[in-house]
């Protein structure tokens, strides 16, 4: 059963029994193991501090497991972070054609790539724009629109939406989803906010305190597209509920 | 946008003479003051101490004669600092990307850069002198000392603050230290950079100007005329050079926020004075 879930060969990334404890001791993740498949959109949630981003951390590959390992597919990772982390000295176009020139990319197809993406996460007619004249949500948008370029066929979400207000994170949720429809990634998307991780995912996975375990998988299982509507269904509510429960109970 | 900034323009019309009028009136103030001083308080054959402003602006800058004398010294002084000030740059880059490379180095060169920073840079310029002669050669020298220290911690600040995310970004797509430092950490280290530029424009003038006042060799500059004017008493062409002397000053920290805003306005935020 294991190896069938781990088994395709691209777009996947997959934890194996993966523990992390820190130099000065503290254990932050304990046996974890998942896959992420092509098609899937995996949510982690959990309380703050309960080693969500050292997960994501290690799925990237930025920091290396303690034990057990982590496969995954990192040539052209899209990871989207916390804050927009964008270069203040690039203009939105600068910002988006960044990776492309990190893999020494052509210019001319650097241009239609970055163009395409800006147009897919509906920034078009601000490519000339510097990040200071972006508001919260455009500048994530650009964030998106960077990571994009890559076509990645793993995606990496480190609650990237937990800065900008509940509109702004509504409306980008939506074309979250949008995008996982259409560019068809493995998504992997840390939040502590139940209602993102149930309206976006395929399954949701709930984490507890310190040190992180994962204590409960929720299959989502309303269909896509998922209009903002879905967000005021009772079975929505109630599976919002679920992992609510579910998550209280881990902090105890 | 367009309706906000139509908003703001009788605002920034009325903050312009807000700023405008308050150091006039005070400048004002300054100048009846200093006739107070002249005409009240000197008897006519102390008055040479403190000549009024009209006799100050009659023989030191309408008379040709010593307004050329002041401005040609004034020019020599200006190259020194700006000769001392280009090769500071240099230095104070090279040595901040040294030590943003690698920690032993910055651990290495920090309590020396402390140390030249603390010594008062009177005491050295004898050293300064014994070594290297009164010649042109030494002006530059103290222009070099005195105005390194803001660049190098400046710069070393700028390309040490570059933003975690973007560091674990280009992590994740292999970049080399070389691409890392060209388009991350430099350019995110240019307004730090600036701000640094700025302080040491200005210690470098006062540098080609102390120095000049003990180096008799080469061109001589403003501080030779400084000295030489004070030696024959010579009080209206001493408060001249001495206006002229700061007016070089705030031209050198007004070119460089300039220069600031002409490289980097565009994508950052001035919040340093003078604007």
């Amino acid at each position: 059963m294991e190896s069938d879930r781990t088994g395709s060969a691209t777009g996947s990334l997959a934890f194996e029994e993966t523990g992390m404890v820190f130099p000065d001791g503290t254990e932050a993740l304990q046996g974890i193991s998942f896959t992420v498949d092509k098609g899937e959109f995996v949510t982690v949630v959990g309380p703050s501090g309960c080693g969500k981003s050292t997960l994501l951390r290690i799925a990237s590959g930025l920091l290396e497991p303690t034990s057990g390992s982590v496969r995954a597919d990192r040539d052209q990772l899209g990871y989207v972070f916390q804050d927009a982390t964008l270069m203040d000295w690039r203009t939105v176009r600068g910002n988006v054609e960044l990776l492309a020139e990190l893999h020494g990319i052509g210019s001319k197809e650097r241009e239609r790539i970055a163009a395409e993406a800006i147009e897919l996460v509906g920034l078009s007619g601000f490519e000339g724009h510097y990040p200071k004249a972006l508001s919260g949500g455009m500048k994530m948008r650009c964030s998106l629109a960077r990571s994009l370029t890559l076509k990645p066929p793993v995606f990496l979400f480190d609650e990237p939406f937990a800065a900008v207000d509940e509109i702004t994170r509504e409306h980008l949720n939506d074309e979250t989803q949008r995008l996982f429809r259409t560019e068809e990634f493995a998504g992997l998307f840390i939040t502590h906010s139940i209602s993102e991780a149930v309206f976006l995912s395929t399954r949701v996975l709930v984490m507890s305190a310190r040190p992180g375990r994962i204590v409960e998988e929720f299959d989502i299982s309303f269909d896509y597209p998922r209009l903002p509507e879905l967000r005021f269904d009772p079975s929505f509510a109630e599976l919002c509920g679920q992992v609510s429960l579910r998550l209280r109970g881990s902090h105890a | 946008m367009t309706g906000r900034s139509a908003v703001q323009k009788p605002g920034a019309v009325r903050s312009l003479t807000e700023r405008i009028l308050p150091p006039i009136v005070l400048g004002s103030g300054f100048v009846c003051i200093w006739y107070l001083l002249s005409y009240g308080l000197l008897e006519p054959r102390r008055r040479f101490l403190l000549r009024p402003p009209h006799q100050v602006v009659k023989v030191g800058f309408l008379d040709w004669d010593n307004f050329s004398d002041i401005l040609e010294s004034l020019w020599s002084s200006t190259k020194v600092a700006m000769i001392g000030l280009a090769i500071a740059i240099c230095i104070g880059l090279i040595l901040a990307i040294m030590m943003s490379q690698a920690k032993i180095v910055e651990r290495a060169i920090f309590p020396f850069m402390v140390t030249l920073q603390s010594i008062p840079i009177l005491a050295i310029v004898p050293l300064i002198a014994f070594w290297f002669g009164t010649g042109q050669r030494s002006r530059v020298v103290v222009c070099v000392i005195i105005s390194l220290f803001p660049i190098i911690v400046n710069t070393l600040f700028g390309l040490q603050s570059a933003d975690r995310g973007l560091h674990d970004l280009l992590t994740l797509h292999h970049a080399d230290r070389v691409t890392r430092m060209r388009k991350l950490m430099f350019p995110n280290a240019l307004p730090a950079v600036f701000a640094g530029l700025r302080i040491s424009a200005g210690l470098s003038v006062i540098g080609a100007i102390v120095g000049d006042f003990f180096f008799g060799r080469g061109d001589a500059g403003i501080g030779q005329l400084l000295r030489r004017y004070a030696n024959q008493l010579a009080g209206e062409e001493l408060l001249a050079a001495v206006i002229m002397s700061s007016a070089l000053g705030v031209t050198v920290f007004l070119s460089f926020g300039w220069l600031q805003q002409r490289a980097i306005g565009r994508w950052h935020e001035t919040t340093t004075g003078a604007n």
